[in-house]
């Protein structure tokens, strides 16, 4: 039986569908990976696993309970990294860890030793008495990696957990999350819009406009791309892709100024498009499909950033205005 | 593995039982609120400015302007403009502070640490009651603050009306408090605190007898000043606050119908009005989207 199991689950905000009819099972101990756009319903998904949102449809179980028959249950069975940091930034980095542990009633003895042991996984010992508004984001987060396992969660389910991290710190994150993996036996869902992240993950599920449009290991996912991927940079588009498709037969695809094109085998297929298509190239690539790939032919555009939503204005308004405050 | 699945069930059982109960969680809320507040002292010491500069302009500047007339209405035994306001401006520390302090849910909520307690297996109503409990906690101390400034403004206190004035106080705060997390509780986006600000708190603070007595006005005057329920709550704390110093406050007092209410009254239905202020909470918050 699967930690997470959901079928048919739609999310409707008014005329908006959010998330369209989502069917997947999450096995216990496994990573799994939410890949998808802005906007693409993650954070929707997950509100709705964790009992925040309630589905307009469909059914979704979190540790065999129904999330909508009975959310407390759920709760005291989950863990939740949001998107945005919910640390408390007055407290210290223990104070936050205790006030966790007493909410989800981890008796004393036993939480103070859990706080100490976390501190220690996520190297935050040596600063556990400073407040966390001193803290960087890779620490905030870490912080909040470390309160999401606390109470000894089946799921830890986390939204975006290294967004707006520098990549040494997102790799950091990583190791974490592995280790508590290891250590906890904790299964993880997370969700994120980084493909090379994607790739730490078990299976990864990637989402586009509320559906689930693939499902598989990174290397199942990766396979549906046939061999190489050569990305070519010239400056007319248009001609150059009709080019392509009259002389050898392959339909490439334009994402961001640039043609990608798949090939059985690059190497020797790359001197015979350079030296047959008669128009200059600006540059040219040769690479082992990577999941941008994969999602570039699943859903025909780039993962991209759409403009800010009401939600993102409210959110740096909130920041701002608190920020303000301090 | 095996380690981490019995440290698992070591801890698994009590978890389950979330946080001690009802009263525990409202606690928890409660405390955490109370802690940020004593972090920020700092913050609290400016806030003090606001109602120090109310007292000092209005009480001098008002009390010029109107000459001997706010005096002379009242008789022989004085009762000068900035004594009449003092309690007004206490009151109006509690006002701005509970309310001020409970739009912050707005944003907490979708963005800050509140989510955390929305995630949490605890009972939501613990999440409203707690948040009113904690803010009021704050506006009243927030409001007690201010009694330093009493021998300045010729008002001497003893322990027993500062028993009383700690209770009434707290009334009022808790009054307000509830009123604001009501309103936060329903509230999804900043856009309708410009609204709460504009139509409702400084309306509520013009109209409490905060400024002026609530004696002889137009009519309709009368109607919307006691529709107002911090005019409850600040009537008290004028009549025990002054009056303890002799200070001839009575005539002030608020009537309703024409009938003068007992003090115990009017903290009741402040208490009241309060109640079910957090009712409305406790069910927006127990509300899923
Ligand atoms: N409370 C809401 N009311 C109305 N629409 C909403 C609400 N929350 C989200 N949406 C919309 O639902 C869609 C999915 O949003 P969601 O936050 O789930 O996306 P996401 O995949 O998490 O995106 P991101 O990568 O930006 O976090 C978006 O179009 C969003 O604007
Ligand atoms: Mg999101």
């Amino acid at each position: 039986m699967g930690v997470i199991e959901v079928s048919g689950l739609v999310k409707r905000y008014g005329d908006l569908e959010a998330v369209h009819g989502i069917d997947l099972v999450v096995e216990p101990g496994e990573v799994f990976g939410f890949l998808g756009p802005n906007g693409a319903g993650k954070t929707t998904t997950i509100s709705i696993l964790c009992t925040l949102l309630r589905p307009t449809a469909g059914e979704a179980r979190v540790a065999g309970i129904d999330v909508a028959h009975d959310p407390a249950a759920v709760r005291s069975r989950i863990g939740l990294v949001f998107q945005d940091p919910s640390l408390d930034d007055q407290l210290t980095a223990r104070e936050n860890l205790e006030l966790h542990g007493r909410i989800y009633g981890v008796p004393g003895p036993l939480r103070r030793q859990r706080v100490d042991e976390l501190l220690q996984v996520v190297e935050l010992a040596d600063r556990a008495n400073s407040l966390v508004k001193t803290f960087s984001g890779g620490m905030k987060r870490r912080l909040e990696i470390a309160r999401g396992v606390l109470h000894h969660p089946q799921v830890l389910f986390l939204d975006e957990p290294t967004l707006g991290l520098d990549p040494q710190t997102r790799k950091h994150i990583w190791d974490y999350l592995q280790e508590l993996r290891r250590s906890e036996g904790v299964t993880l869902f997370m969700t994120t819009h980084y493909m090379d992240e994607a790739e730490f993950c078990d299976r990864i599920a990637i989402i586009d406009r509320g559906t689930i449009v693939a499902l598989g290991t990174p290397a199942e996912l990766k396979s549906r791309i046939g061999g190489d991927v050569i990305t070519l940079t010239v400056a007319d588009v248009p001609t150059a892709a009709k080019e392509i498709a009259e002389r050898f037969g392959i339909a490439p695809l334009a994402a961001n100024g640039t043609l990608r094109i798949e090939v059985p085998d690059g190497a020797s297929f790359l001197p015979r498009l350079v030296r047959e298509l008669p128009m200059r190239i600006d540059s040219v690539a040769l690479s082992r499909p990577s999941l941008d790939d994969v999602f570039l032919k699943l859903t025909g555009h780039a993962i991209r950033s759409e403009g800010a939503s009401d939600k993102d204005m409210l959110r740096n308004m909130g920041r701002m205005w608190r920020g303000g405050r301090r | 593995m095996t380690t981490a699945a019995q440290r698992s069930s070591a801890i698994a059982s009590p978890a389950r039982r979330s946080g001690g109960g009802l009263l525990g969680a409202i606690y928890i809320v409660w405390w955490r609120d109370v802690l940020r507040y004593w972090r920020d002292r700092a913050r609290v010491g400016a806030s003090l400015a606001q109602p120090l500069l109310y007292l000092v302009i209005f009480g001098t500047g008002l009390a010029s302007s109107l000459g001997g007339g706010f005096g002379a209405s009242a008789g022989a035994a004085g009762i000068s403009y900035i004594q009449f306001i003092y309690p007004g401006v206490i009151s109006m520390s509690v006002l701005f502070t509970a309310i001020f302090g409970a739009m912050s849910i707005v944003w907490d909520r979708e963005f800050g640490f509140m989510r955390e307690l929305l995630v949490a297996p605890i009972d939501r109503s613990a999440i409203a009651i707690g948040k009113t409990l904690g803010g009021a906690t704050q506006a009243m101390i927030q409001g007690l603050i201010l009694l330093v400034l009493a021998p300045f403004v010729g008002v001497y206190l003893d322990p027993l009306v500062l028993l009383e004035l700690v209770v009434l106080v707290f009334v009022l705060a808790f009054g307000l408090s509830a009123l604001g997390v009501a309103l936060a509780s329903g509230m999804r986006s900043m856009q309708g605190f410009q609204m709460v600000m504009n139509f409702l708190m400084m309306p509520m603070f013009f109209l409490s007898g905060a400024l002026f007595p609530l004696v002889g006005l137009p009519g309709w005057m009368t109607v919307l000043t006691r529709l107002d329920p911090a005019s409850y709550g600040i009537d008290p704390i004028r009549r025990v606050l002054l009056g303890s110093s002799g200070i001839p406050v009575d005539r002030f007092a608020l009537t309703l119908f024409d009938r003068t209410l007992a003090i115990p009254v009017e903290a009741t239905i402040v208490i009241a009005f309060g109640l079910v202020m957090l009712a409305i909470a406790v069910r927006s918050f127990q509300r899923r989207d």
